[in-house]
């Protein structure tokens, strides 16, 4: 798909940037600059524990099928 | 200034990136081999494979155990700097040295210096264009894309701005001249070694804010950078970062002026830029790299030879129908977009938040200052051969 999904009512979605994997491409803290923050060398983390607040949790999702390197992970739970 | 070896006949068999056909037409080619072959093999430059599936293209990439990056530019040579360090680190370095190499100039381009660039970067794009007023017909690779990283990449090594001209001739020959025999290609490796040379022993004598003082006061490992270190990190930030994202931005003013439904709706609605911006680094993604083999070694199937070269083609990776929907067609809000234009692994480009902040910049006050523009004539555009491909001839009509 080239369209993101749009979001099932509430969930609660959790977000986890892979360090191993990330190699800074920066994709998620332009989409998300909210959801992540990069350090000096670009590796991105999530900010705080990851939990996303209701209104961003589609842009959490189209910051993680952004990733060139498949370091994000979108876990979502009922 | 590519084309000095005999025609192309067979692309499975006997590809040359530096062959006229491949500069007009590469993506074709490489869609023609995705769907046939879909790992090419050519006995030139003492051996070259090309993957073309996003799939392989990415295990390669991956790969450090089995391909070393201590040259990327397949040429009739070979390195003339061992591993680890290479010719030009941390592009040519492999690990655990690249690690090092590479974090030394990673906060340099950062996201938030950066944005410290763009007031400068605008202010120079407007300048371009005002040189432009009363025209009808400009060139917009040669007169605009081609002089705004040049001006960028001088300001960050405190190099003098005039001088743009001057490195951007060495660095177009190095690129654009990988099917001449190695002494040929020299001259223009004596002629950027003399200029660096000057710069360099300037900022010795009068140190500054910049990347070059930078370069010359950092240390690894508690040590001092050796004198070809410093150097080449210096001739990889010049020729990595001009023709790469020159090329960038002409491809993608190549693609509005040729579409104009993608033009009126960029112009109508310009918070769209981020996301079209991504789609046409996917669909133009200028740079191939390059890999060698390290020792004989089977890659699903193709007999690898130690010392063979491995283009690394990115942009095919991104063309690939299995990585991605409608993947011969620009569609300018695509959401999702895992590209491979800045490569992947570990050798991701240390320069893409430039290249974007500068490809944004290009784009916005070009749009800005003329929302209606055309190609003047289609026949007249070449693209570049090689490993970075872009428009060297854009006529486009703008008034």
């Amino acid at each position: 798909v080239y369209r993101a999904t749009p979001s099932p009512e509430g969930d609660t979605v959790r977000i986890h940037v892979d360090a191993d994997k990330c190699q800074g491409h920066n994709r998620c803290y332009s989409i998300a600059p909210e959801l992540f923050d990069v350090d000096d060398y670009g590796n991105a983390s999530e900010i705080g524990d990851g939990i996303v607040p209701a209104e961003l949790q589609d842009k959490a999702r189209l910051a993680a099928s952004n990733c060139p390197e498949f370091a994000i992970t979108v876990e979502e739970s009922a | 200034v590519t084309g000095h070896h005999p025609p192309v006949v067979d692309w499975a068999t006997d590809f040359d990136h530096a062959d006229p056909e491949w500069a007009a037409r590469a993506p074709e080619i490489w869609d023609e081999l995705r769907q046939t072959c879909p790992v090419a093999h050519s006995e030139r430059y003492g051996g070259v494979w090309l993957p073309t599936r996003h799939e392989d293209v990415s295990a390669i990439a991956y790969d450090t155990e089995h391909f070393t990056s201590q040259s990327v530019l397949v040429t009739e040579g070979r390195p003339f700097q061992p591993a680890p360090q290479g010719i030009a680190p941390p592009i040519s370095s492999d690990p655990p040295f690249h690690h090092g190499a590479r974090r030394l100039i990673l906060p340099a381009f950062s996201p938030k210096e950066i944005d410290k660039l763009e007031p400068f970067t605008r202010d120079f794009c407007n300048e371009l264009l005002d040189a432009l007023e009363g025209r009808d017909v400009v060139d917009a690779a040669k007169d605009y894309a081609q002089h705004i990283p040049v001006m960028v990449i001088a300001k960050m090594l405190g190099f003098p701005l005039e001088d743009g001209d001057i490195f951007r001739e060495f660095v177009h020959g190095i690129l654009e001249s990988v099917d001449l025999p190695l002494e040929d290609r020299m001259n223009n490796f004596v002629h950027l070694d003399e200029y660096l040379t000057a710069q360099v022993m300037d900022h010795v004598d009068n140190p500054r804010d910049d990347l070059t003082t930078y370069l010359l006061e950092a240390e690894m490992d508690g040590e001092p950078l050796n004198p070809e270190h410093i150097g080449g990190t210096i001739v990889l930030l010049l020729v990595a970062g001009i023709d790469t994202t020159w090329s960038a931005i002409g491809s993608s003013l190549f693609h509005l002026a040729g579409n104009e439904a993608d033009r009126k709706r960029l112009v109508a609605e310009p918070e769209l830029l981020p996301v079209a911006m991504e789609e046409l680094l996917r669909a133009y993604a200028p740079v191939t790299m390059a890999r060698l083999v390290k020792d004989d070694f089977d890659f699903n199937g193709c007999p690898m030879k130690a010392n063979e070269w491995v283009l690394l083609p990115f942009p095919a990776a991104n063309r690939d129908p299995e990585a991605f929907e409608r993947a011969d067609e620009v569609v300018i809000d695509r959401e999702i977009n895992r590209h491979a234009a800045f490569g992947l692994g570990i050798h991701r480009c240390a320069g893409s938040n430039l290249a974007r902040m500068e490809l944004r910049v290009a784009l916005e006050v070009w749009l800005e200052r003329y929302p209606e523009f055309h190609l003047a004539d289609p026949d007249a555009v070449t693209w570049s051969g090689g490993q970075v491909r872009g428009p060297r001839s854009l006529p486009i009509a703008i008034g």
